[in-house]
């Protein structure tokens, strides 16, 4: 550890001293040898593989995205205080789980089409719009998380509910009754919490501390809209 | 003595007042208040030059920062300068309206915001489509027959008429007033956005309302939809009354009276629309299931279905 030879610290000597003084009697100990590398050479490996991702084959450019989306998968089901999310945003995952779900909560003819439950483009336009309507509310009140990594957040977290939807409709395979919706509610109801905790964890920290509440209460609109959307989802 | 007077404590209603005659000025919070920027004097016993001097320093101030233009992300973002606490200050304001306590002197300050009006006529137009297909469910259970569905075009029907009300109502209100401007000498109109501010605001009570006519039981709901209602246009009225009691009786009385009307019809509407008051043979069936109906009659062979 560098250590300073003794600086008088007494303040009896009231003599203006200049500034760094001690500056120069700093001296490094003996044995610890100062070394490093001052070269990068990772980095023109690095541009070798851009230029390389151009021969590889399909296989291994949809395998390495998929892995990055499974990635992302496992950071939502165990939230951490990670920034794989924020850092490598990427919109796959979202538009995967969206049209997911769009797929699985859209009725088909219904005997009067406006009674039912809703149709795929209005699932598919309330998760965009919504994501996108929340993002700029939250970029609004002053948060300084980029557009498209809030977009990737709010669409990654949308996959707990994706699973209780998958689980709903396996339970709604069964005859219905009040058991029947007590434990897709249950579900719902415990999806819908998780999804909220994952992504407040990672959107609230870019918050200014007294607005946290205001960019947080969109969100729980948000996914409460969706959980509403799957509880009420009666099959033809 | 002329010291004495000045030390002495004056009514908050003067400095409203001042703050009226020159809604410009800059109000500062009240950890501002040490500071001696522009801010309107509480005291009014100071003399005339020195709120000449003070006029002076607020325009100064406010020609420095500079106004973006409309193109620009800041120019919105100035609209959202909102903390929680106020947001929660200026909800609590508009479920208690007081005769003299104008919403938006005393609780926007001249500040308007644009966070609360969105995102209460989003939550307003939520609440009333789930709420609304609950009512379904609970009438379900008591009588099976009634055919279950979700009913998703409740909610784009909400929505749009939420945000037409909550916006193109206060678009009228404010031209109107700025019409008979000229009528008025000493307090200026509302700017647009202080008037969606005080509509979006006052739309907030009918969010728990809306939650409680879950309860089955008719002469309740009526007693929750008039309480709300009462609140909701008293809050209103009070925000509008300094502007408009300068202007002739007919006109303050009809201006008045329009918007508690169209306020009363909004929630008559909503009430009547997505609450289908039960059992269906009683009430005359609304429009849409008429024109419907031939459709069901012939489509299903069932006990009757719900059409709504």
């Amino acid at each position: 550890m560098a250590e300073a030879a003794e600086s008088p610290g007494d303040p009896a000597t009231a003599s203006p001293k200049p500034l760094f003084a001690g500056l120069s009697d700093i001296s490094i100990s003996q044995d610890i040898p100062v070394e490093g590398e001052i070269t990068i050479p990772m980095r023109s490996r690095i541009r070798e593989f851009d230029s390389s991702t151009l021969n590889e084959s399909v296989h291994n450019t949809i395998m390495r995205d998929l892995k990055a989306v499974g990635k992302k998968f496992m950071h939502v089901l165990y939230p951490r205080k990670s920034n794989t999310l924020l850092r490598d945003w990427d919109l796959w995952g979202p538009l995967i789980l969206c049209v997911t779900l769009a797929l699985m909560l859209q009725q088909g003819s219904a005997d009067n089409e406006k009674d039912g439950g809703p149709q795929f483009a209005e699932v598919f336009v309330i998760i965009w719009f919504g994501a996108v309507t929340i993002t700029l509310n939250s970029k609004l009140l002053g948060g300084n998380i980029s557009f498209f990594q809030s977009l990737c957040v709010l669409g990654y977290c949308i996959l707990p509910l994706t699973v209780a939807m998958l689980v709903c409709r396996l339970v709604l395979l069964a005859d219905s009754g009040p058991i029947n919706f007590m434990v897709r509610l249950f579900v719902v109801i415990v999806m819908f919490a998780w999804s909220v905790i994952a992504s407040t964890a990672f959107l609230a920290d870019s918050q200014p501390p007294n607005r946290k509440a205001l960019a947080v209460y969109p969100v729980f609109l948000f996914y409460f809209v969706i959980s509403w959307m799957i509880l009420t989802f009666t099959p033809k | 003595m002329a010291a004495a007077d000045e030390l002495a404590f004056h009514e908050f209603e003067e400095a409203t007042n001042l703050l009226a005659e020159t809604p410009d000025a800059a109000t500062t919070s009240r950890t501002d208040q040490l500071t001696p920027q522009g801010h309107v004097a509480v005291a009014v016993g100071l003399g005339a030059e020195d709120e000449v001097e003070e006029n002076d320093k607020t325009s100064l101030l406010q020609e420095e920062k500079q106004q973006p233009g409309f193109w620009t992300f800041d120019y919105y973002q100035s609209f959202f300068d909102v903390d929680t606490s106020q947001v929660l200050d200026r909800i609590k304001g508009s479920l208690l309206p007081r005769p003299g306590h104008n919403f938006v002197r005393h609780h926007l300050r001249n500040r308007p915001d644009l966070y609360g009006p969105f995102w209460i006529c989003a939550t307003l137009a939520f609440v009333l489509a789930i709420t609304g297909n609950l009512t379904l469910v609970l009438a379900q259970r008591k009588d099976p027959s009634i055919h279950y569905s979700p009913q998703f075009h409740k909610v784009t029907v909400a929505g749009i008429t939420i945000y037409c009300y909550a916006w193109l109502v206060p678009l009228a209100l404010w031209g109107f007033l700025r019409w008979r401007k000229g009528v008025r000498e000493r307090m200026g109109p509302y700017t647009f956005l202080e008037t969606v501010c005080v509509y979006g605001y006052s739309l907030f009570v009918f969010i728990p309302t809306v939650v409680l006519w879950l309860i089955p039981v008719p002469w309740l709901q009526w007693l929750f939809g008039a309480l709300a209602l009462a609140l909701s246009a008293s809050g209103l009225v009070f925000t509008l009354w300094p502007v408009v009691r300068e202007d002739t009786r007919l006109v303050a009385a009809v201006l008045l009276s329009a918007v508690v009307l169209l306020h009363a019809l909004l929630a008559v509407g909503c009430k009547f629309y997505f609450f289908q008051p039960l059992p269906l043979e009683h009430i005359a069936p609304p429009p849409q299931a008429i024109s419907l109906s031939p459709n069901t009659l012939l489509a299903s062979t069932s006990p009757r279905t719900m059409v709504t």
